[in-house]
């Protein structure tokens, strides 16, 4: 695997200078991989991992992952149908899945009851959808390798030979 | 009370003071801790919980579950091709420490002289005089890279010398050792009639070549005492586990010691073993590619910011000289700690040899070191020019 990238995932600020130091390759070709790998759309963008969790936002809503089973159309397959789902602000993530549905869409709302007006209005209605079932979410543990918790401090004591 | 002779002459350790200023301050980036920042791996730390739950609770056989050594068998097998009779020549012991006491205990007479290259880990020498040999300390010079020569260790021999103790790669130094040099220092041990004791607990954190271990040289495996353990490459220094390799006969007698003076290593941490090395592979390399990253910041830093240091190949530690700054290592270590509230390890912990040095470990995580390293340079422009 590309180290370069190994190292971005784990923290999107480590600077080229310091990747550079890390990996033995020169800065100036660091910079130049990572422009690459953004041209590319392999590295699409870089943004922080926030913990809904204890951010005290009030409105940081509620999320809902919705199985959504549909027919699939002619030359189109699921792709066309996807994409008039995806499109939506609220959908958070939307993948094609094997087994009893089709569809997993995630979404994003202020309330249960926007999400429900969300899957009542634009979802359920839309041509070959053929049927939901929405689940809400109650507690978030991990996300994407993440543990959304307050990180430990170390047990270790501060000196040892 | 009274106290033994035998104890009361082991000298206290020069740094304690450092130490509890260190344990006593707040808020310090620590690079001075000998052990991995990672938390053992979650199967392991499973496997273990499961082991309890289901009851295991009991004592072992002395050696350890043959499932274990079967286990460390293959491991040493596979990774190195190494080749142990589960059944006789491996000890599953409380970490490499009750390993190294019991090679020493079983190998060692009154007055037996035990050479141990300095700059050295700190429990060699005072076990050697609790099992009552007598440390001879080889010095190793820093343009070697603090590598023991073969020229050092026959200057060191007498008729008294029966043993050497090596640790590769090294604590405190970071350095190791080619195969060309472990067989020049074969051929010495071989000709001086020694029995080496091996502390390779670093192995699996070699960065730059293969390690090779002592016993795989040809004609060592019949002199050679072989130490390694979990502690380092699968972060479960807590757990207390690690294990010898050798002749069936210093194994009997090593294990003659054990299940009189601690019967078997506890059970749960043998459970979690058995997972290490049946599921750890991973883990292990994961962990390993992290330390290289950091080792490579750390070294390009060091040097950058004057601390002239060559790139160490194994284990977690950088050991760059501090001549340059005009100060003790200790005056550099406390200093740097009151001023910049950064712990290092003054060389000196290590054997007067590492006087000029400090020991830096990078078993801590990027934003630290980063930070460490800032706060390093800003001590270190008042005092290098
Ligand atoms: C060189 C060396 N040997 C042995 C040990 C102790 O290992 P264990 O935890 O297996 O007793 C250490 C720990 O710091 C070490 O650095």
């Amino acid at each position: 695997m590309n180290e370069i990238l190994e190292i971005l995932e784990k923290d999107a600020r480590t600077t080229p200078e310091e990747i550079a130091r890390m990996t033995g390759i020169a800065p100036a070709a660091v910079r130049k991989e990572i422009k690459k790998l953004e041209k590319d759309g392999v590295i699409l963008k870089y943004k922080a991992i926030v913990n809904k969790e204890i951010s005290r936002e009030d409105d940081s809503g509620v999320r809902a992952l919705i199985e959504v089973r549909i027919t699939p159309q002619k030359n189109l397959g699921f792709e066309h149908v996807a994409e008039r789902i995806y499109q939506f602000p609220e959908v958070t993530s939307c993948y094609l899945m094997s087994g009893a549905y089709d569809l997993l869409v995630v979404v994003e709302g202020k309330s249960i009851h926007t999400v429900s007006n969300f899957v009542a209005e634009k979802l359920s209605p839309m041509e070959n959808v053929r049927g939901t079932v929405t689940h809400f979410i109650l507690k978030k543990y991990k996300e994407d390798g993440d543990i959304l918790k307050q990180p430990e401090r170390s047990k270790r004591p501060a000196i040892t030979l | 009370m009274k106290i033994s002779k035998l104890v009361q002459d082991i000298p206290p350790s020069g740094i304690r003071v450092f130490f509890e200023l260190v344990l006593g301050m707040k808020d310090v980036i620590s690079l001075g801790v000998g052990e991995p920042d990672f938390v053992t791996p979650w199967n392991i730390r499973e496997k273990a919980i499961f082991s309890l739950e289901e009851g295991y609770t009991s004592y072992t056989s002395n050696k350890g579950m043959i499932e274990l050594r079967r286990e460390i068998s293959r491991y040493l097998k596979n990774k190195y091709g190494m080749d142990y009779d589960p059944e006789e020549e491996i000890l599953v012991t409380v970490g490499v420490s009750e390993g190294f006491d019991l090679a020493i205990r079983a190998i060692t007479d009154r007055g037996d002289k035990v050479l141990i290259q300095e700059p050295t880990y700190v429990s060699y020498g005072p076990v050697a005089t609790i099992c009552g040999g007598r440390p001879v300390p080889v010095k190793t010079e820093p343009q070697n890279g603090f590598k023991i020569t073969p020229g050092g260790i026959i200057g060191a021999c007498d008729k008294k010398t029966k043993a050497i103790v090596l640790n590769y790669p090294n604590n405190p130094t970071g350095n190791s050792y080619s195969k060309k040099e472990l067989k020049a220092i074969a051929a010495v041990v071989a000709k001086k009639n020694l029995t080496m004791v091996s502390d390779e607990i670093y192995c699996d954190l070699t960065y730059d070549f293969d390690h090779t271990p002592f016993p795989t040289l040809p004609g060592m495996k019949q002199r050679t005492i072989y130490l390694n353990g979990f502690s380092k490459a699968f972060a479960m220094t807590g757990w207390r586990i690690g294990y010898a390799c050798g002749p069936k006969d210093v194994i009997a007698a090593m294990t003659k010691v054990h299940q009189y003076t601690m019967m078997c290593v506890p059970i749960t941490s043998q459970m979690a073993a058995i997972e290490a090395l049946k599921n750890g592979e991973r883990s292990v390399a994961e962990m390993k590619r992290e330390y290289k990253r950091r080792r490579e910041f750390v070294i390009s830093r060091l040097n950058e910011i004057g601390l002239c240091c060559h790139k160490p190949e194994g284990a977690f530690y950088a050991f760059p000289s501090i001549k340059k700054t005009g100060l003790s290592s200790l005056e550099f270590s406390s200093r740097l700690l009151k001023q910049e509230k950064v712990a290092v390890v003054p060389g000196t912990a290590f054997g007067a040899s590492g006087e000029g040095y400090v020991r830096i470990s990078y078993a801590t995580g990027f934003d630290k070191l980063k930070e460490a390293m800032v706060r390093m340079e800003r001590f270190l422009k008042s005092y290098i020019t």
